[in-house]
């Protein structure tokens, strides 16, 4: 990286990093997102269960496979937080006599780029693709959902809600919200995730749903709605 | 001199050598379980304030020792409703090996019951 950062210039620096003008996208990304994310297939094999303990945030080496390039755009420009309290291993947590509570004031601002820049990362990142697949070989069709049995459904039938949020004002903190997955994933990516995580992630601590395939359509045809109703 | 390099070195480095069955159960208690029954096993995880059942506190003597060991493998391996318990606590038993899960156990008991883990 040529930008030095002297601190009273953070905002400058911060502008020199995302306004890079110059190298092959790869060669950028890597340098602007690679020391937080993994932009390679991590040795799972070989790591273990400590390769979630070295995560700094989520892995985006199948981003192609996974987000809607135009969220991912938006996204880069005008990041917000998808974890409310942070990425496991780095959760932000307040410790009080209630329990552990999320600390909002601790999750630290996302990189930010520029129209221009964002437009070209979200293409290099949208180009990898090495589940492809795991993409074609999912059978979700959109459907529809009555809004209060796919509720239900999400809610009381299979505690989704304990660890996500499908509004603001209802589910936990531990996983990401999803009341934005419809704008912010690939209908696919979230039907085939939910069949089966671990391909996506062997160190997810997301539990693999006991589902059939319907049940995860009708997930999905929820997610839909609350998307769409936004 | 030489074999002791070698066995500082290779303790150094076996936590990234071995396979995923050798996570110690507290780090998969850290990984897996504290979102819901907290960092200190009390049952008041992250996401439990927004929670219908409260998770179970593990640092709770009686109520532990009520529950044999393989009650412990069978609800984390099968989920709650598996011990007629409720379907929030998930059935974790395609995420983790049956070594982790018998891991996991120990490491329950260690919380629940031993003078260093014990509240
Ligand atoms: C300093 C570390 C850091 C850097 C550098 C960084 N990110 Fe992130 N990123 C994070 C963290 C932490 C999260 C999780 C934030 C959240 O949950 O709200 C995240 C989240 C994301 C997400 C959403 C992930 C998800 O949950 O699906 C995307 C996409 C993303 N970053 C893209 C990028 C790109 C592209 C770059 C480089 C231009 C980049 N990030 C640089 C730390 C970083
Ligand atoms: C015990 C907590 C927990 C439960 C219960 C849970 N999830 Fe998750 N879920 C997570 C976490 C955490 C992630 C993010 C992956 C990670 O950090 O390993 C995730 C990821 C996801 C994703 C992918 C989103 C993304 O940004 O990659 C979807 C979709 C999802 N969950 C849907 C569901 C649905 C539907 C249910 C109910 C059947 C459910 N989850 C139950 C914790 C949970």
């Amino acid at each position: 990286m040529q930008a030095k950062c002297l601190p009273t210039l953070v905002a400058l620096c911060l502008s020199a990093i995302a306004g890079y003008s110059h190298g092959a996208p790869a060669d950028k990304v890597a340098e602007l997102c690679g020391s937080c994310h993994a932009l390679e297939r991590p040795d799972y094999e070989t790591q273990g269960r400590e390769e979630r303990f070295s995560r700094k945030a989520p892995p985006l080496y199948f981003a192609g496979n996974k987000y809607r390039r135009e969220w991912l755009a938006g996204f880069l420009q005008e990041p917000y937080p998808l974890h409310p309290s942070g990425y496991f291993p780095e959760r932000k947590l307040r410790d009080t006599p209630e329990g552990d509570m999320p600390d909002e004031n601790a999750l630290a601002a996302h990189l930010q780029l520029s129209e221009s820049d964002a437009a070209e990362v979200a293409d290099y990142l949208m180009s990898l693709q090495p589940y492809a697949e795991l993409i074609t070989q999912d059978s979700y069709s959109e459907g529809k959902v009555a809004l209060r049995m796919g509720t239900l459904d999400f809610r009381k039938f299979k505690g989704c809600d304990a660890c996500h949020q499908d509004s603001t004002d209802n589910g936990g903190f531990s996983g990401p919200i999803l009341y934005d997955a419809w704008n912010r994933l690939q209908p696919h990516y979230i039907s085939a995730f939910l069949k089966n995580p671990l391909q996506w992630d062997p160190n997810t601590i997301m539990p693999v749903p006991q589902m059939n395939e319907q049940a995860v359509h009708k997930l999905v045809d929820y997610l839909k709605a609350i998307g769409e109703t936004e | 001199m030489k074999a002791i390099t070698v066995a500082a070195i290779s303790a150094l480095l076996s936590p990234l050598s071995h396979g995923a069955d050798d996570a110690s159960g507290e780090r998969l208690y850290t990984m897996y379980c504290t979102q819901c029954h907290g960092m200190h096993g009390n049952g008041l995880g992250v996401n439990s304030s927004r929670m219908s059942v409260q998770p179970r506190s593990h640092i709770e003597r009686e109520e532990m020792m009520a529950r044999s060991d393989e009650e412990l493998f069978k609800v984390i391996q099968q989920g709650g409703k598996s011990i007629d318990k409720s379907n929030l606590m998930p059935a974790w038993g395609d995420n983790l090996s049956e070594e982790e899960i018998s891991a996991l156990v120990a490491h329950l008991r260690q919380l629940c019951c031993k003078e260093s883990g014990n509240e």
